[in-house]
C-alpha cells in the first residue's frame, strides 16, 4: 500500500525551472497544452542564473561577416567534430531567433553604437558572437523567461519540489513521483508527455562552480526509465575558478575576463597561452586552456595558492566596472581583491556536462516514449567540448523544441494515464529507508559519502585520467554504492536536508559510474577528456559516441556511430 | 569560533542553538552553515544557490542585520559569537527558511512586458535610453528589501504593498522604452506606492546595490503626482540625466514640496 500522496493532473510536466524548463514550459502551454513545471529551488535560482559571458548567435552586430554558418563551424571543431551535426545546423540556425525573442520579451542587453545587441570575443569563437548584458546574461535571460512563463495561460509552477524518479513501464513514461522539500510529503504527477530539463552535475567533484542542484538527477531518472546517456566523458572543466579563500574555491570567474582582454601568466610573468596556442592564445577552447593552466602549475609555475594569474587590470577601472561588475563585486567581497588594481587567482573548476540523455535531434525525443530531454541534461549538440555561450542559446533552442514535440505527443494521447499504486508505493519506500525515525540513526552519513566520491572523481576521474586512475575511480563508485544502501539520517520529513542528500548521492553515484565507464571506453583524448595513457586523437574513436544504457541492473555501454555530415554543411568546416 | 542559529518550527520548539565552528580564513557565514550540517546537525534547513552573491537564496539575519550568507565574511563582523536567523518579515517553514511564496503571488499581479502590437524587432535601442534600467535588472530576488520593509516587517500590510522588491520591477517595466503599458496607477492603487515614505531601509540592505528609493521608487511617486503624465517634462528631466549627473540621484531634490507620503 501506498503512503497518501498527492497528485497533480497536466498534459506535459516540466522537471526544472531553468532557461529550458521555462522555454519549454511557454512553448507547450501556447500549443495548448495544460503544463506543470517543477524545480526543486525558488523560481529564479536554477543554474541559468549564475550564467556570465553571454549566449552565442551569429547575429553578425559586430563582426558582419559572421553568421550561422560560421557558428556552425566552430561548434563543431570546438567538439572536435563528435558532436551530432544535426543539432548543430538547427541550433546555429535557430539561436538567433530565439535571442531577438528574449528582447521581444521584454529582455535588454549591452548595446552597439549604432543600437543593435551588442556582441563580444569567447574562447574558440572566431568573430565577436556572444550577445551579453555585462556579466550577468543569465539573471537576464532567467528573469526574462520566468515573467513570461508564469503570465503565460496554462502554466504552473511548483517551487522546491523534488522528483526522485519516472514512473512507466521502462518503454513509455506516465508521469513522476517526488516530493515537496518543505514538508516532505509526496507527490505524483500525472502526465502524458514529460520533459527532462534539469540541467547538469557537477556536484560528484569536488571543485565545482555548480551549486547544491548539479547532482545529475535527471540524468539517473533517464537512464533508470530506459534512456540512454550519451558522451558521459565529457566532463567540462571551466579554465578560471577562483581558488582563494578556500570556501570560495570553485567559483567561477567567467571567460568574459578574457573575451574583454583579460591575459594569463604563470608565476614566472609568462604569458604561456602564447605558447600552447599561438593563433588563439588566451582565448583558446577551454580544453586547452584548462590543461595549460594545469601543466603550468604542475610544472611548478603555480601563483602562491596555486593557480593561475588572470589580469585585466590594463582596460582600466571604468571600463572593467562597466562590463564586469560581478567579477568585481566577487573578488572584492570573497577575496578582498580589487581587480581593477591587483590579478585574479584561478585555477579550473568543473562546469559543465557535454554528456546527457541521447535525443533525437529534431524533437528531443528520448528512446522512451512520452519523454524528453533538452539543455544541459541532454546530450549530443557540443560533443566533447562545449564553447562559452553556446549553453545558453542551446536552452532556449532545444527547450522550445522539446516544449512543441511534447505537446504534439500529448495530445494524441487520449485520457489520463494511468498509475500503478505499486510502483508509487516503491519510489516511496526507496525514498523513506533512510530515515532513521526514532531508531538508529548510526548508518553512514550521506555528506561525508558524497566528500569521499567527490575525492574518487576530482583525483582519478578529473582533468587528466588514465586506465589506473580510471578503475581505481570505478572500485571506490562501486563500493560507495554498497555503503549508501546504510545512509541514515535523524530528523523528520519536514525540510531535511540531510535526508535530501541521501538521495541525491544515490543518483551522483550512477551519474558517476557512468562518466567513468565511459571515460574508460575511450581510449584516446579528445576534447575535454585528456588521457594520459592515450595522449593523442584516434581516427577510429572520432567515429563513435559511447552510450550508456541499463540492462536490469547492469550499467551496459556501446558504441554508436556518428551520422556523417552531408557535403552542403561540411562546406561551411572547410571554409574558415 | 561561536555560531548560534535559530532552530526550530511553528509550533514546535524555538530558539538559537550554539555551534562550534573552526575558523578558516575568509570564510563567510554560509561556509560556517554548511560545516554544521555536515559534521554538526545533518537536518539544519537553509536555503543557497549559487554561493556568489548572484542567485539571492540565501538571505538570511546575521547579527540582526538582513544579509547574503554567501557573502558575509565572518572576518567583518565583529568579535564574538554570530547568529543567524532567519528573515522576519516571512512565515518560518524551519530553522532558516522562511515562506517566500507570497513575493511571486505578487510579481503575478505586474502585467508583463508588452511591446507596441505588431512591433516584434529587431529594435534598434540606443544605451542612452536604457542605461538606468539595467540597475533594476540586477536584482537577485533575494527579498532582504522586501524583509526591512516597516511597511511589510512591522504593519504586515501585504494585501496593499508589493515592497520595494516589486516597485524596483514596475521602474524597470514602465521606463522601458518599448513598453507600451502605464503601470502607475496599478501600482499607486494596488501596490500602495503612496504608503512609502521614503525611510530608504531597503536601499541600505540591497546586496546589489540599488538605489531602490532614489532610483525607482521616488520617479514612480513623480509619475504618480502628474495626474497626466507629461512627456515634455520626462524628455527635460531625461536630458538633463544624459548630461551627466542622473535624475535618479537627484531624485530627492525633485520631490514636490510636502513629499510623500501620499
Ligand atoms: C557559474 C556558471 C556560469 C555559466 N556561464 C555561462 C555562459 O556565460 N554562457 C553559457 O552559454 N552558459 C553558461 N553556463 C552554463 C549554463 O548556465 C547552463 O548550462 C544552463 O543554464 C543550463 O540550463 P538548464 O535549464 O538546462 O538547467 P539549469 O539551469 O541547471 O536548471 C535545472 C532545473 O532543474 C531542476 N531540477 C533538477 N533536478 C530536479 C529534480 N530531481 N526534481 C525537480 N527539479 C529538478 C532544478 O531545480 C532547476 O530548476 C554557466 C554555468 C554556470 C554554473
Ligand atoms: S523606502 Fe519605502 S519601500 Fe523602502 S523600506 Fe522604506 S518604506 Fe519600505
Ligand atoms: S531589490 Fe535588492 S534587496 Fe530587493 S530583492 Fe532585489 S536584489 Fe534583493
Ligand atoms: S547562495 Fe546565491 S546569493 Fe547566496
Amino acid at each position: 500500500m501506498a503512503e497518501p500522496y498527492t497528485t497533480i493532473d497536466c498534459d506535459v510536466l516540466v522537471v526544472g525551472a531553468g532557461g529550458t524548463g521555462l522555454r519549454a514550459a511557454v512553448a507547450a502551454a501556447e500549443a495548448g497544452c495544460r503544463v506543470q513545471v517543477v524545480s526543486k529551488s525558488l523560481l529564479g535560482k536554477a543554474h541559468t542564473v549564475m550564467a556570465e559571458g553571454g549566449i552565442a548567435a551569429g547575429l553578425g552586430n559586430v563582426d558582419a561577416d559572421d553568421s550561422w554558418t560560421v557558428h556552425f563551424a566552430d561548434t563543431m571543431r570546438g567538439g572536435k567534430m563528435l558532436n551530432n551535426w544535426r543539432m548543430v545546423e538547427i541550433y546555429a540556425k535557430e539561436v538567433i531567433d530565439r535571442v531577438f525573442e528574449l528582447e521581444r520579451w521584454g529582455g535588454l542587453f549591452d548595446r552597439t553604437e549604432d543600437g543593435r545587441i551588442m556582441q563580444r570575443a569567447f574562447g574558440a569563437h572566431s568573430h565577436r558572437r556572444l550577445c551579453h548584458v555585462g556579466d550577468r546574461t543569465g539573471l537576464e535571460l532567467i528573469r526574462t523567461c520566468q515573467d513570461k512563463a508564469v503570465h503565460t495561460p496554462g502554466v504552473e509552477v511548483s517551487m522546491e519540489y523534488t522528483l526522485t524518479q519516472l514512473l512507466g513501464d521502462g518503454h513509455h513514461v506516465t508521469g513522476a513521483i517526488g516530493y515537496d522539500r518543505n514538508d516532505g510529503q509526496f507527490v505524483v504527477v500525472r502526465a502524458k508527455a514529460v520533459v527532462l530539463a534539469t540541467g547538469g552535475w557537477g556536484r560528484m567533484y569536488r571543485t565545482t562552480s555548480n551549486s547544491w542542484e548539479g547532482t545529475g538527477d535527471g540524468a539517473a531518472m533517464a537512464y533508470l526509465a530506459g534512456a540512454e546517456l550519451l558522451d558521459m566523458e565529457f566532463v567540462q572543466f571551466h579554465p578560471t575558478g577562483m581558488i582563494w579563500p578556500p570556501g570560495a574555491r570553485g567559483i567561477l570567474v567567467t571567460e568574459a575576463v578574457r573575451g574583454e582582454g583579460g591575459m594569463l601568466f604563470n608565476s614566472e610573468g609568462q604569458r604561456f597561452m602564447l605558447e600552447y596556442d599561438p593563433q588563439k592564445k588566451d582565448l583558446s577552447s577551454r580544453d586547452v586552456v584548462a590543461r595549460s593552466i594545469f601543466k603550468e602549475v604542475k610544472a611548478g609555475r603555480g601563483t602562491p595558492h596555486g593557480g593561475a594569474y588572470l589580469d585585466i587590470r590594463h582596460r582600466g577601472a571604468e571600463y572593467i566596472k562597466k562590463k564586469l561588475p560581478s567579477m568585481w563585486e566577487q573578488f572584492h567581497s570573497l577575496a578582498s581583491v580589487d581587480i581593477t588594481r591587483e590579478p585574479m587567482e584561478v585555477y579550473p573548476t568543473i562546469h559543465y556536462t557535454m554528456g546527457g540523455v541521447r535525443v533525437d535531434p529534431e524533437s528531443a525525443a528520448t528512446r522512451v516514449a512520452a519523454l524528453y530531454a533538452a539543455g544541459e541534461v541532454a546530450g549530443g549538440l557540443h560533443g566533447s567540448n562545449r564553447l562559452g555561450g553556446n549553453s545558453l542559446g542551446d536552452i532556449l533552442v532545444f527547450g522550445k523544441r522539446a516544449g512543441e514535440y511534447a505537446a504534439e505527443y500529448a495530445k494524441t494521447v487520449g485520457s489520463a494515464p494511468v498509475i500503478a499504486d505499486a510502483q508509487v508505493a516503491e519510489a516511496q519506500s526507496d525514498a523513506l529507508r533512510f530515515l532513521a525515525g526514532d531508531g538508529d540513526a548510526t548508518g553512514e552519513n550521506p555528506y561525508l559519502l558524497h566528500e569521499a566520491l567527490q575525492d574518487a572523481m576530482q583525483d582519478d576521474a578529473g582533468i587528466a585520467r588514465d586506465q589506473q586512475s580510471l578503475t581505481r575511480s570505478l572500485e571506490a563508485i562501486l563500493e560507495l554504492q554498497e555503503r549508501a544502501k546504510r545512509m541514515r539520517v535523524g530528523g523528520g520529513r519536514v525540510l531535511n536536508p540531510g535526508w535530501h542528500s541521501c538521495m541525491d548521492v544515490v543518483n551522483m553515484l550512477t551519474v558517476s559510474e557512468a562518466i567513468v565507464r565511459s571515460a574508460l571506453e575511450r581510449k584516446e583524448s579528445r576534447g575535454s577528456q585528456w588521457r594520459l595513457d592515450y595522449p593523442d586523437l584516434s581516427e577510429e574513436q572520432g567515429r563513435v559516441n559511447y552510450a550508456v544504457y541499463r540492462d536490469g541492473e547492469l550499467m551496459r555501454i556501446r558504441a554508436v556511430p556518428l551520422e556523417p555530415i552531408p557535403v552542403e554543411l561540411s562546406r561551411h568546416l572547410e571554409d574558415g | 569560533m561561536e555560531v548560534r542559529v535559530f532552530r526550530g518550527v511553528p509550533g514546535g520548539e524555538q530558539g538559537e542553538v550554539a555551534y562550534d565552528v573552526p575558523p578558516v580564513e575568509g570564510m563567510v557565514v554560509l561556509d560556517a552553515i554548511h560545516h554544521i550540517q555536515k559534521h554538526l546537525q545533518t537536518d539544519l534547513a537553509c536555503r543557497w544557490n549559487c554561493k556568489a552573491a548572484k542567485c539571492g537564496s540565501c538571505s538570511a539575519e546575521i547579527n540582526g542585520t538582513p544579509r547574503l550568507m554567501c557573502k558575509t565574511r565572518i572576518d567583518e563582523l565583529p568579535e564574538g559569537p554570530v547568529t543567524v536567523r532567519p528573515l522576519a518579515a516571512f512565515p518560518l517553514i524551519k530553522d532558516l527558511v522562511t515562506d517566500v511564496s507570497w513575493n511571486y503571488e505578487v510579481n503575478k499581479k505586474i502585467p508583463p512586458f508588452t511591446a507596441a502590437e505588431g512591433d516584434r524587432g529587431p529594435w534598434r535601442i540606443q544605451e542612452v535610453d536604457i542605461d538606468r534600467l539595467y540597475e533594476f535588472r540586477r536584482c537577485i530576488e533575494c527579498f532582504l528589501c522586501q524583509d526591512v520593509c516597516h511597511i511589510l516587517r512591522n504593519h504586515d500590510m501585504r494585501d496593499r504593498f508589493y515592497g520595494p522588491r516589486f516597485f524596483v520591477r514596475v521602474a524597470g517595466l514602465e521606463m522601458h522604452p518599448k513598453d507600451v503599458l502605464n503601470r502607475v496607477e496599478q501600482t499607486r492603487a494596488e501596490g500602495g506606492l503612496g504608503l512609502c515614505n521614503i525611510t530608504k531601509c531597503c536601499t541600505e540592505v540591497c546586496p546589489e546595490h540599488i538605489h531602490i528609493t532614489d532610483n525607482a521608487i521616488i520617479p514612480l511617486k513623480e509619475r504618480n503626482a502628474d495626474a497626466h503624465w507629461d512627456p515634455i517634462n520626462f524628455v527635460r528631466r531625461k536630458l538633463r540625466r544624459d548630461s551627466g549627473g542622473g535624475a535618479a540621484t537627484r531624485g530627492l531634490d525633485e520631490e514636490p514640496a510636502g513629499g510623500p507620503p501620499r
